[in-house]
Parts: C-alpha cells; structure tokens; sequence
C-alpha cells in the first residue's frame, strides 16, 4: 500500500511570459496519478492562470487553459486562489474559469473546485501541507 | 521614442521605470507579460492612465486576446497587430526595450 501525503503546488506565474504554469500543471497532473491528495493555490500573478476567455487564435501559443477544466475529473478538486492578488490585479471571481468536480457522495452532485482565500488562510494550508511545490 | 514592456508589472518594475523615463510625445508599447500593465482598475492602472496625458500607449492585441483580457483593457489603450508594432518601430528613431 502506498502512502498519501498532502502536496500544495504554489503557483505565482503569469501563464504565458514563462514556462512555470504549463509545468506545474503537469506535474499536478502525475499527482493526482499516483493518488495523492492534492491542493492548487493560485496567487500573485499565478491568479491569472485561470481568467476564463484565454484565446490563442491569433497566437504561436498554445492556449492550456481549457486542461484547468479537466482537473475535477482528476480528483483534484481543492482549488485556493488569493482575494488580494485578484483585487490588485482588478479581477474577481467571474473572471476565472468555473472550476467544478462531481461529489460522488452526494449522487454526483456538481460542486465549485475555486475557494477564495485570504493571506491567514494561506499561512494555514502551507502549515498544513506536507509537501510544499513551488512554481 | 519607442518603449516596449514586456514584464508584468505586478512583478516587476519595468513598466513603473519605463513610465518614469518616457519623455512627452514617446510611445509606449504592452507586449508578452507587459500586457497586463493594460488592465483597467488593478493597482497600477492610475499610474498608467495618468503617463497617457503625455505619452501614447499600445498593447499587442494577440498578447492580450491570449491572456483573457481583451474585455478588460482600459480607455484609451491602442490595440494593435504585429504589422502595427513594425510600423511605430519605423516611424520612432530609437527603442528602449525595458526587460
């Protein structure tokens, strides 16, 4: 039997200007895969992994955001990301990607992955994290 | 003068020394991360607004679609193309490119 610990991925990058969220994101992605349990906190410029709208038609660039979305099938359903750096930055919760999982205890009951989350409730989950991966 | 930006500036200060620097009449232009530099009401978006009485201000507008903020740019910024970026870098004599 193997062991699960509780892994926190930091995310503080903007998506696009440097190759930090795509990675962390695949590395969420073998987490999960190995069934640990997994909390994603987004602050800083990282909040601005998951504004919804992301269109890289005109781009070179792929556009990940949609693999965000994918995540609630994953089992990775503890999504924090921090009120202040939406304020700073003029964003709100509307302006994010709606982030859902299926509660299998509750007949699959949809429910929102995104928590918002101030800076004592950020000192909390990185107490509480075993494992801390910092993009 | 042509500045271009292309660090976010709530993680940097490029775009906070740029605007320091720009002499009246200079083009400034938003490019990769510099980008969110555009966003209306976030903390930096005073200082930007109050630099446009003398200087101009363009964003790249597939930087910006990319990103998810093409509803979300303030009054008054141009956005523009990458043949729009070749033109203000012709029309200038010189560029700074604040990295």
């Amino acid at each position: 039997m193997s062991t699960i610990k509780q892994f926190l991925y930091v995310n503080r990058k903007a998506p696009y200007g440097t190759v930090y969220a795509l990675e962390s994101l695949e590395v969420v992605l073998i987490g999960a895969a190995f069934e640990q349990d997994v909390r994603l906190l987004f602050m800083d410029d990282g909040v601005f992994q998951l504004v919804k709208g992301q269109d890289s038609s005109d781009s070179e660039i792929k556009n990940f955001s949609p693999t965000y979305n994918a995540l609630g099938d994953y089992d990775i359903n503890k999504i924090y990301v921090d009120k202040q750096s939406l304020e700073e930055r003029g964003l709100s919760l509307d302006d994010l990607l709606h982030l859902t999982w299926e509660d299998e205890d509750e007949d699959w009951a949809e429910k929102d992955s995104i928590v918002l989350v101030d800076r004592s409730e950020i000192v909390a989950l990185m107490d509480d994290a075993e494992v801390v991966l910092s993009f | 003068m042509l500045h271009i930006v292309n660090k976010s500036p709530f993680e940097k200060n490029s775009l906070e020394s740029c605007l320091s620097c720009a002499k009246d009449g200079s083009v400034v232009l938003l490019i990769e991360d510099g980008v969110y530099g555009a966003l209306k009401g976030s903390s930096v978006s005073d200082a930007l607004q109050g630099a446009m009485s003398k200087v101009k201000v363009y964003a790249l507008e597939s930087d910006v679609k990319l990103r998810g903020i093409a509803d979300k740019v303030m009054d008054g910024i141009n956005l523009t193309d990458v043949n729009g970026f070749v033109d203000l870098a012709a029309e200038q004599d010189k560029t700074q490119s604040w990295l």
